[in-house]
This record gives C-alpha cells, structure tokens and sequence, in this order.
C-alpha cells in the first residue's frame, strides 16, 4: 500500500458522514405530504410553476400563455379576493429526459415548484418514489368537487392516474393516425381519400408507391434511436391493431401471437421488398431525417401524432416547414390487421400520450396551488392558450368541440381519433419494456425473423419483470 | 537551399495542407446553415437570410446566456488558474510525501465527478450550502472539477523551469509570492496559457452542472440555452441551431486568439540553463 | 491497488539528458525558500476546494454504487444496501464487456495513436512554418477542439450524412452510410479530429521550453531530424508525453461526444464506456449502477497507467 495512510482515513470519515448525510436527505424528499389545509387563508402567496417550456424556445406558446395570461388573470382574481398572490415562472427548455433528471432532483431534495409539468408517462415512477402523493392527499376534498372532471374523458384522465388515483390533472392529449403524401398517391394511382382498412392495404399501397423513382414508400419507427417514437408510432399503434396491450389484467405481454405479427409486419416492411428504409432506422437521427424526407415529398406515408403536423411541417414555425401542407398531405386512421380485428374488437386504432401538472406534495400552499391548477386547466384558459398559437388538443371535450374547428387534422384527431386510442401504462418498468419492443423491432429490420426477435423479446422481458409480475405468453 | 531542404519545406506545407482541410472541411457546415431560411445538413449554397440572427437577437435569453457562458468559464478559468498555480509551484519545489499518489487519486476522482453518476451527491450538496440558482455555486463545482489536472499538468511545467532566478530573486529579498509572481509565472506562461484555454473549453459546453444547479434561465449559459431550439419532440430547429452554435463559437475563438496573441505559446527566448 | 503509480517519479526535466547533477537540484529545489509551511499555505486552497467541490461528492458516488439506487421508483424511495452486487452485474453483462473492448480499442486508436502523434507532429512542424501559415492551422485545430460537442455532432452529421453529407459529395461516394457501414472508424476518426488540439498544444509549449541552446548544439554537430528528435527532445519533454497520455487516456475513457452522432449504435457498435454509463445512470437512471461502472472504469485506468509508467522507465534504463 502506497497510498498515504492520512487520505485514506479521511476518506472513510467522509464516506460515513455520507451515509449519515444521505440518510437524512430522504427523510426530506419523503412523501410526507403536509396538511392539505395549511395556509388556507394565508393572503400573501408564492407559488412556483414549472414547465418544460420557455420564452422564444421549445413550447414558447405555452410559456406566453402562463406569463402573459396566466399569471396576470389569476393575480388580479386573488386579488378581488384580497389574497396578495406572487407567481414566479420556472421555464425550462431542454430534452425531456433532462426535464424529468432535474425536477426528480427538486422532489428528491424536498424542492421545487408547487405546480409542475411531466408526462403522463412518468406518473408511476414519481409516486413509487414518493415524489408526489394523490391530489386528495394533498389537497383534500376540493379536488372531487372540481367540475372539470366530468369534462375530461375517463381515458384521458388515466394518463395521470397511478393506482387507481388521481396525481395529477392532464393537459393535453394527442393521437397518432396515418400521414400520406396526396401527390405521390396519385402518381401511383391511389385514391385521395385513402383509407386503409387492414395492414394488407397499407402495403398494397406501398408497392405502388415503390414503383415511383427516389421515393420511400412508407416509415413505420423501428429501432432503438428513435426511442419512444418506435412504441409509441409503430410498435404499440400495431399491436392494437392485433386486440392485444402491452399491458392488461395486471400481466406483461411477452411473445404472444399479437406481438409476433406485429414483428412480422415488420419484417415485411423492412425485408426484401424494402418497403421502407431499414438504414434509416439504425441511424442517431433517423427520426429527424424521416421528416425531412416526408416534408420534401420523398416519403410516401408516415405514423405520427398530431406533432407532425402542429411543429414539424407546419409552414407556420416547423422546422421541416411544407409550404403546401394544407394541400398535398392526407391522413387516415390506422387500420386493424384486419377488420375488427382491434382492440376491443375495433376496426381502427390508436395510441395516446398525455402530459399533466401536479402539485408538490411539499407546497407550502396546497389550497392555493390547486386554485391555481384548476384556473389553468379551466375551459377560458385553454381558450386563451389555444387563441395564442398554441393549438393542442386539450384534455376537455368542450373545449376542443369549439377552439379546434379551424384546423382540420386537430379536429379530425378529437374526434375521430380519441374515442378509439389507447394510452400506455404509467407503470415505473415501463420504459424498460418499451426500449425491449424496440430492441426486437431493430432485429426484424435489420434481418432476423419475426419468431426469434419475440423469443428474445420475451426472455429480455422475463429478465426485467423478474418475479414481482407476470407475462403472458 | 539543398534539394533536401527544399524537399523539407514541400513536405511540411503539403502536411499543414491536408491537416488544414481534414480539420476545417467539417466546419464548412457552420458558415452556410445560419444564412439559410432551411438549412438541412446538406452544405450548399443558401437561400440567404439573416432572419436567423434577428429571431435569435430577439430571444429573451440567447444573448444573455452568451454573457452567462463568459462570466461562468472566466470565473471558473480564474480561480482554477490562480488555485492551481499555487498549488503546482508549492507541489513542485516542496517534498510532501505521497504527493504524486494523491496527485494522480485525485485526477482519477475528478473524472467521477465530470461523469453523470455524481450528479445526485453535487446538486444535494449545492442544496445544502445554498448554492442552488447561484452562478459561484456553478464556478466552484467546475472548478473542484478542473483543479486536478490543472496542477497535473502546471506541475510538470514547474518542475522544468530553472531554479536558479529564483534563487537570485531570494538573495535581493523577494518574497515566495513575488517569486511566484515576478519569476516563475512569466517562465511558465506557455503552460498557464495551455491551462487557461483547457479550463475555459470545458467550461463552455458543459451543459449538465449549470442544468441542474441553476433555476432562473436568465442565469443559464449558452450550452444550456442551446437546447431551448428544439421542439416538444426533440427535434432541432436547424436554423436557430445552426446560427446560435455560429454565435456560440465565436467568443471561445476570440478568446483563444486573445490568449494565443497576448500570453501565447511562443518561444520566451533567452533563458539559457 | 498497491502499485498506485506515481506519474512524476519520472523526472520531467529529463534527468538523461545531462546525468545525475541536475536530478538532485530538482529534488531538493526549495530555491525560492518556501519552507513547509508557506508551501501548505500555497496548496491549502486549492485543497479546501477540491476537497468539498470533488471528493464529497466522488466519495458519496461511490457509496451509492454499493446501492441499488435509482433516480425514480420505489428503489429511489427505499434503496437498499447490494453490496458488490452492481459489480458482479456489470462484469457479467456482455454489453458491459462489449462496451469495455470498444472502448479499449478507442482509446488506443484515437488518443494514443491519433491524437499525440498527430499532435506532436503539427506542434513540431508548426514550428517551422510562416507565422502567419502557422496561425491559421494552429486556429483551425483549436476550432476543433473549442467549439462545445452540441454543435460538433451537427457538423459531423452534415459531413457524414448518407443522402446529403459533404464527404459523399467529395468522394462521390453517394449514398455511403459511414455511420452505419463503418461505425467505430467513423467515431475514432472523429475522435482525431476532436481532441487533437490539446496534444498540440501541449507539446508545443513543451517544445518552447526546451532550451534554444540545445537545439543550436544539435544542428552544430549535424543532426538529423530523428536525432534531434530523440536526443534532445524526447529527453526534454518525456514527463509531458506521459502527462498528455496519461490525461487523454483517462479524458477518452470517458468521452460521451460519439454518443450525439451514433446514440451507440448500430446494434451497439460504438457503445463506449461513456455512452454505456450514460445510457445505464440517466437514460435507465439506474445511478447505483452508473457508480459502480465509473469505480470500474478508474481501476481500468490505473492499471493502463502503470502499464505507461513502466515501458515509460524501461525505455529509459
């Protein structure tokens, strides 16, 4: 040993101080939860609000809406009220996994903003950690008597719900449908008013487009780079078509029939017809380039969200901008493998996604914060977003009926699309089953057979589940 | 001139030919995409427009964090820099035992705390000593972080310079700090101004301290602002991208020259052992 | 970890140039008479610092790799004591191993072989060129090396794109996926072209400070290039090429850049250990496990500069 002896006995004071010093910090960053009625009628207010959006950068139409309307409006109501109300605003604008790293630290530490964005998706890994507790617990009984609930489709809502409670209430929601190129379709002689009605006539369609020089026919996500747009747009939309989910009756899917012929379809995208681009999908930015190709007329159909639309080619602010958007592209659902096939025995499927806003179990004004929560997600506030450029599709049905006529894809997502999408569950091991699918989809693309990509699939899966769940097979 | 020398010259500048075009063919990107009303990653002639300059201009924060990115690398620059050279002179002439282990212990360390696993231990340690949303608590974590291989390396430079002016300097009386300072500083400037822009490139793209450490964007530095251009979808906007990371790069090459043309690593003639 | 190596035991000025008598000045070279104590004072600061800002936080990390903590989910709520569990999990997951042959061959392609030698030719060789000619290359390199990793893989993408990439359009090679047909030579390349800067700079005020005389002496007596390259050089700047190697081995360990232009792949190909504990402490957020990599890969390290140390010493006797 050359180590000086004097470092090493200092290290190992330091290493039990540590231990000392971590042990406290949870105690911190624990569910504790205050009393929902702390405050209640304190009248000087600070409250936080924390969004992975910022001024002049990603989302800046969401964060205009809360500097320019939110905070003013609800400023001036508490104010009639005689409650003196400070609201600062944390904008952020990075990667969502960063977003999700920094406030799980706040939470963590016992910090951060009283009113917070995530994603639907993060619901169960936050509350398992104890970093945000039911809205009933926080708040108390104000919570059930909101009238907004009833406007809220069930679905929706269990984007925010995690054990059968409340967490958090959603903000907005989306829907993933078929995207096409109206000019290419009648170079190859299809319909303009396509609409595939199984997975057959989705590659029937293809091999016309395959017909025409330079273009891809079809972009069906595969791999693993393009992360959760794989599930989300390819893997997931697909194996609702087959009737199955990824998750149901508290089991994991492993390699069932559904999840077999969903690889199958894959391998017929990617194999030897080459309907699609099998590059593209093992590339860093593959996802990038797909809409760059989509945008440019060289790719033939797509599956996306209503993001596409809204931020990638809108000739308005996209960063793939398609000045005659409104014009040459299309969209259709997505089509059952076969007619009635679908889940619940659909015809036409869908999935969802949804983000929301919690409160932190730690404020110091619970009352107060979820005044504020329910301002926000309140018909007049949605109005005045939506009016600020940022159309979205909202959470609340009555809501969308109005503020989205104008645009014809939002409203044909509200209303056709919605009441046939599916959502993914807010599960803490979700992420990693889902970076499985995508794992076994790269193999189908880059070769392997549909059987042994859903063997590996399933064994990779037995090794995350492990013995606190069950697969089905 | 000999053929072979002559043969010399054609074979150094045909080198500094093809290192030259190795090394700036990829930056070609970065002169054409901020002019472009689309750039993709094609470089091509663009479509010319400064549109990109002014949305940038008019963003609330991308100037600002240009400032931020300055005042954070400079500070952390500073301190490492003076820290260090004291630390590296004292380290150099004075026998501690088990210098050199604790040295190298502590370079190894260093490159824990610049990975990602530190993170949660750094930001419960900010929180504690209320250094969350402060840019010195920012300077400091960076500046643990460089302290390591900055002596590292001055120490080599140190042990290489001559004793004997300081020893001259001793006999008229200097003290140990105006040694330092008067003596040994302007000897060993290649190696300071080598630790000077080391210090400041590692700062300036460091995104994931200030990230977590810091609340207001207005505190934020570029290499955090950078990411506000792209979408909910994690896409980037190449126009912002493109003339933002332009505008990024400017002030570190500005400094580099500054540095090179002021301290630089030229030749200090003269000193004869 | 009984053979910690001590990088300055061999003696930077370069004890073989001029035998034994300069070796004892350097050991005994109080000359600015700073006794102990004041020598304490010097280091103190950059101690305190370093002890709060770096080894608080380095050492905790290391405890949280004995743990199966993670940044959500219950084992955030209630992590628990594993032991070396993280570690026998680590040495048995063939990614980990992949990932550890990746990178070993990394760093041996692009820092040792890449970065120094290209480094110390350019710094050798821009010594003789116009100023002016010297400058700009100088700069180009720095640009390099200066501009933040965000933007470099923009640059890279654009130069390596297999529809639309600048090298395609040179090469006529339309169509090539570098990225994908040749990943690891593309990452290593781009490695080169990254970090060769601080080579450069590094034995370029390690040449300024070897004594014009010495050279003078060399050209007198007709030297060659190798000889003066090896007899008066190598002698003068071998504590420099052990710290340049020593810290880009250890930098190039840790390289996370490649990670924004091939996210790993494909199929893992570029996986290297910086990518590997990225994906494993943040993207997984498993940081019990991401700890536990780091304290592996340090070991890694110590053992790759004891190894530098001794063919260091062993070319010396």
């Amino acid at each position: 040993m050359r180590i000086n002896t004097g470092f090493g006995g200092t290290a190992g004071l330091i290493a039990a101080a540590l231990v000392l010093a971590a042990c406290g910090s949870d105690d911190d960053g624990g569910s504790a939860g205050g009393d929902p009625s702390q405050n209640a009628e304190a009248t000087e207010v600070t409250l936080t609000i924390t969004d992975n959006a910022i001024a002049g950068g990603k989302n800046s139409e969401g964060a205009a809406w809360i500097t320019d309307y939110v905070i003013p409006e609800f400023t001036a109501m508490q104010e009639a009220k005689g409650v003196d109300v400070t609201i600062e605003f944390e904008e952020n604008g990075v990667d969502d996994e960063d977003y999700k790293t920094k406030i799980a630290l706040d939470l963590q530490s016992g910090g951060g903003g009283d009113i917070i964005s995530i994603d639907g998706i993060w619901t169960g890994e936050f509350a398992e950690a104890g970093y945000i507790a039911p809205l009933s617990d926080v708040v108390g009984d104000a919570v059930d008597d909101w009238d907004g609930w009833e406007q809220i489709p069930e679905a929706v809502q269990q984007a925010m719900t995690f054990d059968d409670e409340a967490y958090g209430i959603p903000v907005g929601t989306d829907g993933r449908v078929i995207y096409f190129n109206k000019e290419l379709f009648a170079q190859a002689g299809l319909p303009q008013d396509w609409q595939p009605t199984s997975w057959d006539e989705i590659l029937e369609a293809a091999r016309a487009l395959k017909q025409i020089e330079g273009v891809t026919p079809l972009q069906i996500n595969a791999g693993v780079p393009m992360g959760e747009a794989t599930t989300m747009q390819g893997f997931l939309p697909l194996l609702a078509g087959t009737g199955e989910q990824i998750w149901a009756d508290d089991t994991w899917t492993g390699a069932t029939e559904g999840v077999t012929q969903v690889l199958d379809f894959y391998s017929q995208v990617y194999g030897e017809e080459q309907l699609g681009d099998p590059l593209l999908q093992q590339e860093a930015q593959g996802r990038d380039t797909s809409f760059q190709l989509f945008a440019s007329g060289q790719l033939g159909m797509l599956i996306e969200g209503d993001y596409l639309w809204r931020s990638v080619i809108n000739p308005d602010g996209g960063i793939a901008p398609m000045a005659n958007r409104d014009e040459v592209v299309g969209w259709a659902k997505i089509p059952a493998r076969e007619p009635g096939a679908g889940l619940n025995g659909q015809d036409f499927v869908s999935m969802s996604g949804g983000t929301g806003r919690v409160i932190n179990p730690n404020t110091e004004f619970p009352q107060q914060a979820w005044e504020l929560l329910t301002f926000m997600n309140s018909p007049e506030a949605f109005e005045a977003l939506i009016a600020g450029g940022g159309a979205r599709i909202t959470p609340r049905d009555d809501v969308n009926a109005e503020a989205l006529a104008g645009d014809p894809l939002m409203s044909f997502i509200a209303e056709e699309v919605l009441p046939i999408t599916a959502y993914r569950p807010a599960l803490a091991i979700y992420p990693q089953v889902s970076v499985a699918l995508q794992e076994a989809t790269a193999a189908v693309a880059s070769g392997t057979s549909a059987e042994d990509a859903a063997a590996a699939y399933q064994s990779e899966l037995e090794g995350i589940v492990g013995d606190d769940g069950s697969i089905a097979d | 001139m000999t053929v072979r020398q002559s043969l010399g010259v054609i074979g150094r500048y045909v080198f500094a030919g093809f290192v030259f075009v190795f090394f700036a063919l990829p930056l070609l990107w970065l002169l054409t995409a901020p002019f472009d009303a689309a750039p993709s990653v094609q470089v091509s002639l663009p479509d010319f427009t400064l549109q990109n300059f002014r949305t940038l201009w008019d963003n609330p924060y991308a100037m600002r964090s240009l400032g931020n990115s300055v005042l954070i690398a400079a500070g952390t620059m500073a301190i490492t820099l003076v820290l260090a050279a004291l630390a590296s002179y004292a380290l150099s002439r004075v026998r501690i035992p088990g210098r050199d282990t604790l040295l190298y212990l502590l370079l190894l360390l260093s490159s824990i705390v610049t990975g990602t696993a530190a993170m949660v231990p750094t930001f419960l340690l900010m929180t504690e000593l209320g250094l969350i949303d402060r840019q010195l608590g920012v300077v400091l974590v960076l500046t643990g972080g460089l302290l390591p291989t900055a002596i590292f390396i001055l120490k080599d430079f140190m042990d290489s310079t001559p004793r004997s002016y300081e020893e001259s300097a001793r006999v008229f009386g200097a003290s140990s700090l105006q040694i330092l300072r008067h003596v040994v500083v302007p000897i060993a400037r290649p190696g300071l101004a080598t630790i000077a822009v080391w210090a400041v490139v590692q700062v300036w793209g460091n995104f994931l301290v200030p990230f977590i450490l810091l609340r207001s964007p207005d505190r934020q530095p570029a290499a955090v602002v950078m990411f506000t251009f792209y979408t909910e979808g994690g896409q980037p906007n190449l126009a912002l991208i493109s003339t933002f990371s332009l505008l990024f790069s400017i002030p570190v090459v500005v400094m580099y020259l500054f540095v090179n043309r002021r301290y630089g690593f030229r030749f200090h003639g003269g000193i004869k052992r | 970890m009984t053979t910690v190596p001590s990088p300055t035991d061999v003696d930077p000025a370069g004890a073989a140039a001029d035998g034994g008598a300069r070796r004892a000045r350097v050991d005994d070279g109080d000359a600015a008479g700073l006794g102990r104590w004041r020598a304490t004072g010097f280091v103190a600061p950059a101690m305190l610092v370093i002890a709060v800002f770096l080894v608080f936080p380095a050492v905790w990390t290391l405890y949280l790799g004995l743990t199966n903590w993670r940044l959500t989910g219950l084992a955030a709520a209630e992590p628990e004591f594993v032991g070396t569990e993280n570690y026998t999990d680590a040495l048995s997951d063939p990614a980990f191993r992949n990932s550890l042959v990746l990178t070993l061959a990394f760093v041996f392609f692009s820092a040792i072989i890449g970065q120094s030698v290209l480094g110390f030719a350019l710094a050798w060789t821009a010594r003789r060129l116009r100023p002016a000619v010297r400058s700009v290359l100088e700069t180009v390199v720095l640009l390099a090396w200066i501009i933040p990793a965000s933007v470099v893989a923009f640059l890279w993408l654009a130069l390596l794109d297999r529809r639309e990439g600048t090298l395609n359009a040179l090469l006529g090679s339309d169509g090539t996926a570098w990225l994908l047909e040749y990943p690891m030579q593309s990452i290593i390349v781009f490695n080169i072209w990254n970090g060769t800067a601080f080579s450069m700079l590094l034995f370029s005020s390690a040449l300024a400070s070897v004594p014009p005389s010495q050279f003078e002496t060399a050209r007198m007596a007709g030297a060659g290039t190798f000889a003066t390259l090896r007899d008066v050089v190598l002698p003068n700047i071998r504590g420099h090429i052990l710290t340049n190697t020593l810290l880009i081995t250890l930098w190039t360990f840790n390289v996370f850049a490649p990670y924004l232009i091939t996210a790993g792949g494909p199929q893992g190909r570029t996986e290297i250990l910086g990518i590997y504990i990225y994906r494993v402490a943040l993207r997984d957020g498993a940081l019990g496990q991401g700890a536990a990599l780091s304290l592996i890969m340090i070991i890694i390290n110590l053992i790759v500069a004891s190894v530098y140390l001794r063919l260091l010493r062993e070319r010396r006797s």
